[in-house]
């Protein structure tokens, strides 16, 4: 990538998969984005199918741009913060929409991180950022290297710091991510995305990542 | 995806359509891209052009890539507070009509359509229902229609059917076998199964309600307006419409020809035209 272009010109999503110990570290990392962001970002944190929908709710009082649960064929908003519905794949559709499917379960489950990034990558490609956080299973591995592919940006949670350290583990397997992070600091580094004012000019948002 | 994929997707459900009828050229594109990667491994193929190939001249093969294009994933009694919300605010509409019609749009396997009997017959209302059970997937209509159920999927099924209000036993519905479930006879007497797309074909016939449940998500919003519409045209007066517990009106052309019932379980009433 281009190490001149701040990282919150370039990136028009982001994704984030997350499974056990998730919600804390969403708790960090979603309240951190600013409010002027332009990109939508989409969550999967993996659930028990049963669950009521209550994510959204949860994160809406904590966070400063608008959080809503996706729903099928819903025309995506820049600055706006989706979840992936329990027992639901999430997917990015053509014409900058969100699709829903009841397709079988992937890596054990539904919402599957690695079909939302999939699709994703194919939309977004270069301007992904995609974010793997901690969870006891592999899914999510194969969808961050589909992001790297397109030359999208990737983050994973530094395992020494998950309560769940095989996920981030199997991506690191999986190709060399462009950071390995604690939740604190890719916190950081959302918060600097937006084209920032003078003062943050050393923010990671301006670092360029390992090639 | 390769830009070469994005190129030979529309070709290969272009040709699929032309040779076999079978129209997905208006599907949501996310799913089925990846549904036909995994053909594609399942074939063998290495690119989409060579399932073409594959697909226009061995007629044999086109029966296993329709599981691909189709999703078979259902259950009995999935999102129970749809069926409690059915017993609650159509039910009792249901109860004024001297016979009743009833189509189970996309039944799949038939989990959602033997759901339904079985509500019906519980609620003293199925002696006078017939139900239209459709899908355009042969062996999906063939094994819905046979009723026999894995018996390993009954404990799941009786607690949703418990958690939907149900009021009697689900072990009175069928009979159990060799590590299967048999569905009555009493409850297939009063369903036909038929094949019928959603994308091609018509309306056959006036019905109070319409469940189309996790379909319409797999359709891009043409689509889904066209389906919608034909629901709209195959209810009577005042009829009611259930969709799957993720699935919406907002976003399509048809959102202002009914009204909510129960927002929160999806369920719709027509609205009189102004
Ligand atoms: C995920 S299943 C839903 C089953 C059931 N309604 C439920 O909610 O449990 C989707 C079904 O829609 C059927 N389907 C797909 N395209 C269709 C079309 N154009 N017309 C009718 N049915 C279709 C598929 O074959 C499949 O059986």
């Amino acid at each position: 990538m281009n190490a001149a272009t701040p990282l919150g010109h370039r990136v028009g999503a982001i994704v984030i998969g997350a499974s056990a110990g998730g919600v804390e570290v969403l708790s960090t990392l979603l309240p951190a984005l600013p409010e002027t962001i332009r990109a939508a970002v989409f969550v999967v944190l993996h659930q028990p199918p049963d669950r009521q929908s209550i994510l959204a709710e949860i994160f809406s009082r904590k966070c400063k741009l608008p959080v809503r649960e996706a729903e099928d064929k819903e025309p995506i908003e820049p600055g706006t913060i989706y979840f992936a519905p329990p027992n639901y794949h999430l997917l990015i559709e053509a014409g900058a929409r969100i699709a829903l499917s009841v397709d079988d379960l992937v890596q054990f489950s539904r919402p599957s991180i690695d079909v939302l990034f999939h699709s994703a990558a194919d939309t977004y490609r270069e301007r992904l950022l995609g974010i793997l956080l901690t969870g006891w299973n592999e899914d999510g591995a194969a969808g961050l290297l589909a992001v790297h592919a397109v030359k999208g940006i990737t983050i994973v949670q530094d395992p020494q710091s998950a309560e769940a350290p095989v996920m981030p583990q199997a991506a690191i397997r999986m190709h060399s991510p462009d950071f390995v992070l604690h939740p604190r600091a890719i916190a950081d580094l959302l918060h600097g995305l937006e084209p920032a004012p003078a003062t943050s000019g050393t923010s990671p948002a301006r670092a360029a990542p390992a090639p | 995806m390769s830009q070469e994929f994005q190129i030979e997707l529309p070709l290969l459900l272009e040709a699929i359509y032309l040779k076999y009828h079978y129209d997905f050229r208006e599907y949501a594109n996310a799913s089925l891209k990846r549904r036909l990667s995994a053909a594609l491994v399942r074939f063998g193929c290495r690119t989409l052009s060579q399932l073409q190939q594959r697909i226009l001249h061995e007629p044999a093969i086109f029966p296993i890539l329709l599981d691909y294009l189709t999703v078979q994933v259902t259950e009995m009694f999935r999102d129970p507070n749809y069926f409690k919300a059915l017993r609650e605010h159509v039910v009792p509409l249901l109860r004024t009509y001297p016979s009743l019609k009833i189509w189970v749009a996309g039944c799949s396997t038939g989990e959602e359509v033997y759901s339904l009997a079985i509500l019906l017959r519980e609620e003293g209302l199925l002696s006078r229902s017939l139900i239209y059970a459709t899908d355009i997937n042969p062996q999906a209509l063939q094994r819905a229609e046979a009723g026999v159920f894995d018996i390993d999927r009954i404990p799941a099924f009786t607690e949703s059917h418990r958690r939907s209000g149900g009021h009697s036993s689900l072990s009175d519905y069928y009979t159990a076998a060799f590590g299967r479930a048999v569905i009555d006879k009493s409850l297939k007497k009063h369903i036909v199964f038929s094949d019928h797309s959603l994308a091609t074909d018509s309306v056959f016939a006036e019905v109070q309600l319409v469940s189309c449940r996790n379909v319409l998500i797999y359709f891009n919003r043409e689509l889904q307006d066209r389906a919608l519409g034909l629901f709209a045209d195959a209810l009577c007066r005042k009829g009611f419409l259930g969709l799957g517990s993720k699935e919406s009106l907002r976003f399509t052309a048809l959102a202002g020809a009914f009204a909510d019932v129960s927002r929160e379980d999806r369920i719709f009433q027509k609205k009189d035209r102004a």
